[in-house]
């Protein structure tokens, strides 16, 4: 049995397998998981299984699924509140999923029984604790071998703070989304969330690498030398540090973000490694990638890669009219055209292809496409979609390094600390 | 040994008219403090998953009823500096139990959750959903916190008065059952043909207004198949008692000895009644320690090491401190102990330890520890190992389970949550040796006869309150 200390970098980003690395055309896929699928009518499809969505094998079916597909990562929704049709306020609707899983938890059960594929939670900065969620990642990245990832959200919403009852907010709609009062609480959730992140990858390298060091003759466990408090004091909160979990595999697990406005492309530039934005055409493509690198740069980020990855919701069938159809069908059932932030796609394969490596053009590092039927549109995206990419030489042929950076081209950063003490 | 099949040996070797009681075990992964001998060349990783997953596994093919996780949330200190003596590090309880409910299909999954720095509706949630990724195997070990030290890596910072500390664990623990209760099981009919995913839109309805926290809202974790984790309880308070004997499912308790574990048995079973409680609905169970060897007079000899392994000469002296409150890093560990008394004002020395409250009076405990030493020509060291925690349980494989079984029959204990000093193979030797010659006596489980911890525990499923 080995200490904890991560194998070096050449080890952990390299390929230990003979597969060719990928092309410059290569585009990265992740797949966002929620319930039985975006569309709010996906569960009652004939291939869906509402009655297994609380089941470890549910979500273990899913992400083994996506790992055949060799997709870089799946993304696992969560939130601290029943899900609303409602922008901000809860709605008593009974024809739709409610009710959800704890996401890391969720990704840190399929995490032993799958190998390659990047697990990427979703966490909400608002209410939680930056300490908690910080070992929870760094833990996640452990017990799957340096493939953790998070996706971090705000919750502007009265009745999850209500779930918390440490503050209270206001009511608003989105049309009120430019009021003065809602771009400041807005942004004083932004703050907050970018603190949050701060704090979580400080304690991440709270640890340097090689701390652990079983020196038996002094009787030195670690080295406390290479342990660091954080000191870390906000508005919100102070945490002193370090963390109670050494540094995880990957150094820095992945940071992400969906980003629709300045707010959020502010949290991406200055604190994520993906943001997830939705533009609807390449235009709209290259103006996000301008905005996220622009904050980037006012961040003093602008050498550091960071992905923008573009989110598309899919219907993929083997020819178009059939796609149509049965967005269609769903929508009859949920009673009214399903809408979201996020393009949505209905199509073949081949020019959801198209679509996609147009979008590349324009700036986008790859995609996280979002199942309208998991059972369905899944399945599709693995099976129809990557073999239609790799054809194309702009998808990998095999998972061509064994950490969620590795597969995203990021290298495994230094300490910061150990970088201010050398 | 007596064969299982003949009922009449085995309760001649028990002279008690009651039938025999079935042993409950569990696994407490070796933890961040000197019981555990990481300086061992068998000793492995404490954070690679590879050891929790070996040691859950080995509990599992033990048939134990459970593995246990303590958790501390902030570093120990020990003269302003970092404790680096013992092993430092762990994983979050919730995401390395979740995921060895991957590699384990029975064994129940039992982690310490600090009521202190956590919220009810995020920790009911983690535990909803740790039952429903397991099966039904999630266990709960409520604990509180003692100090504005751990409070400096969270967001409500501060420190709690002892007493509204148990004020505030009994709130935290009756606001989660009520989120847990929000759901009844029945919520869910999926019905595709009517197009109806929930009975009722109220599903998870809660309103909570207490002292310490005033919440309303939907939960939304539908019910787990346990209803509830299993609820455990260390302290050792009277307050302690009292929330173990009115709220807990089990009592993870420290003592193993016969006499101390009789008086505690009885004292905690007989709170039972003032809560309406009947003695079989909690559990006692203490923290042992173990040594192995073929024969009594190697597994004295192996313990005596292990001893010496646990307590060097510079683990001699902090754990000095911890009674003198003092910085006594000139004294020689192999020398006389010190003649200069404990320092009585706020204990400054080791911080996130909760065993230097133990020592109530340190003048009365140096003295004495003065004389014993004296007389028995003790140095500091050999006093330490002499006076810490001896190993609970120490001999061959017969002698040992002669003797958890006679604990167990004498009322000192329910079971035992074994401690093992090694990582990840601690736990080996007992599970191919002891087990075995538990189950030929017909006191413990060959085979798991239920699926949840519930089942192994012998604990009736929760009604909705």
């Amino acid at each position: 049995m080995s200490s904890s200390s991560p194998l070096p970098e050449s080890s952990r980003s390299s390929s230990p397998s003979p597969s060719p690395s990928p092309s410059p055309s290569s585009l990265h896929l992740a797949v966002a998981l929620d319930g039985a699928g975006w569309h709010p009518a996906a569960w009652r499809e004939e291939v869906s299984r509402p009655r297994a969505l609380f089941t470890a094998r549910y979500w273990t079916d899913l992400v083994q699924e996506a790992e055949r597909g060799l997709l870089d990562f799946v993304t696992i929704e969560d939130g601290l509140g029943p899900q609303s049709s409602h922008f901000t306020e809860p709605d008593a609707r009974t024809d739709q999923v409610r009710g959800r899983l704890d996401a890391v938890l969720v990704a840190s059960r399929v995490a032993p029984l799958t190998r390659r594929i990047g697990l990427v939670p979703t966490v909400v900065a608002t209410h939680t604790e930056p300490f908690h969620i910080s070992k929870a990642i760094a833990t996640l990245d452990y017990v799957s071998s340096g493939r953790a990832g998070l996706r971090v959200q705000v919750s502007a919403r009265r009745n999850e703070a209500a779930h918390f009852g440490r503050r209270t907010l206001p009511a608003f709609g989105i049309e009120d989304l430019d009021s003065p009062e809602v771009k400041e609480l807005t942004a004083d959730l932004f703050d907050e969330a970018a603190d949050h992140i701060e704090v979580v990858r400080r304690l991440w390298d709270s640890w340097e690498d090689g701390a652990e060091i079983r020196d038996v003759a002094t009787g030195r466990f670690i080295d406390r030398d290479k342990l660091h408090y954080i000191d870390f004091e906000g508005r919100h909160f102070s945490v002193k540090g370090p963390s109670i979990t050494p540094r995880p595999p990957q150094g820095q697990p992945v940071v992400s973000a969906l980003a629709h406005r300045s707010e959020p492309y502010q949290l991406v530039g200055r604190a994520a490694d993906i943001g997830y934005v939705t533009p609807h055409d390449a235009a709209e493509a290259r103006a996000v990638v301008g905005e996220i690198h622009a904050a980037q740069t006012t961040a003093g980020r602008a050498g550091e890669p960071v992905h923008v990855f573009g989110d598309l919701v899919v219907f993929l069938d083997d020819d178009p009219a059939t796609a149509a159809a049965r967005r269609e069908r769903l929508d009859g059932l949920a009673g009214s055209p399903y809408t979201s932030d996020a393009r949505i796609f209905a199509g073949t394969p081949a020019q959801l292809a198209d679509l996609l490596q147009e979008l590349q053009e324009a700036g986008l590092t790859g995609f996280r496409l979002r199942p309208a039927v998991a059972g369905h549109d899944l399945p599709a995206i693995t099976q129809g979609l990557v073999p239609e990419l790799q054809r194309r030489g702009a998808f990998r042929h095999a998972y061509e390094a064994d950490t969620l950076r590795g597969l995203l081209g990021l290298a495994r950063p230094a300490n910061r600390y150990a970088a201010a003490t050398a | 040994m007596s064969n299982v099949t003949d009922g009449a040996v085995e309760r001649a070797a028990h002279p008690h008219e009651r039938p025999l009681k079935q042993i409950h075990l569990a696994a407490h992964f070796p933890g961040v403090n000197n019981t555990t001998v990481w300086s061992d060349p068998e000793a492995g990783s404490h954070i690679e998953f590879s050891s929790f997953a070996h040691f859950a596994q080995t509990a599992e093919r033990a048939k134990f009823d459970f593995l246990f996780l303590a958790e501390g949330l902030r570093l120990r200190e020990q003269g302003g500096e970092i404790y680096d003596l013992d092993v430092v590090g762990r994983p979050d309880t919730f995401t390395v139990l979740t995921a060895l409910a991957a590699v384990t299909e029975r064994l129940g999954l039992t982690g310490t959750i600090n009521s202190t720095f956590n919220e009810p509706y995020e920790v009911a949630r983690q535990f909803a959903s740790l039952d429903h990724l397991s099966d039904g195997r999630a266990a709960w070990n409520v604990v509180t916190s003692w100090d504005a030290f751990t409070g400096e890596n969270f967001r409500r910072g501060g420190f709690l008065p002892q007493d509204e500390r148990y004020s505030r664990a009994k709130e935290f623990l009756t606001t989660a059952n009520e989120l847990f209760d929000s759901w009844h099981g029945d919520e869910i009919v999926a019905d595709r043909a009517s197009g109806t995913f929930l009975r009722d839109a109220r599903a998870g309805a809660f309103r909570h207004q207490g002292q310490h926290f005033d919440i309303g809202g939907q939960f939304n974790v539908p019910r787990s198949p346990q209803g509830r984790p299993v609820i455990f309880q260390a302290g050792d308070s009277d307050e302690g008692r009292e929330f173990a004997a009115s709220s807990a499912d089990a009592i993870f308790s420290r003592y193993s000895t016969l006499d101390e574990g009789q008086a505690f048995y009885t004292d905690v079973k007989s709170r039972l009644a003032r809560h309406g409680r009947t003695h079989d609905q909690l559990l006692i169970l203490p923290a042992a320690t173990f040594v192995l060897g073929e024969t009594d007079a190697e597994a004295a000899e192996l313990a005596r090491e292990v001893r010496r392994q646990q307590v060097s000469g510079a683990t001699a002296i902090k754990h000095l401190e911890f009674v003198w409150n003092r910085d006594l890093s000139a004294y020689d560990p192999e020398g006389p102990l010190p003649d200069i008394d404990p320092d009585l004002g706020e204990h400054t020395v080791a911080r996130g330890r909760a065993q230097v409250r133990m020592y109530r009076d340190p003048l009365a405990t140096a003295r004495e520890w003065r004389e014993r030493a004296a007389a028995n020509k003790w140095s500091i060291r050999d006093l330490v190992i002499e006076t810490g925690n001896r190993q609970s349980f120490v001999g061959s494989p017969a002698t040992v389970a002669d003797t958890i079984d006679a604990y167990v029959q004498a009322d000192a204990a329910d079971g035992f949550i074994l401690v093992p000093h090694l990582t990840p193979g601690g736990l080996d030797t007992f599970a191919d040796t002891v087990v075995p010659l538990l189950q030929e006596r017909g006191v413990f489980r060959k085979e798991y006869e239920g699926t949840t911890l519930r089942d192994h525990l012998g604990l009736a499923e929760p009604t909705i309150s």
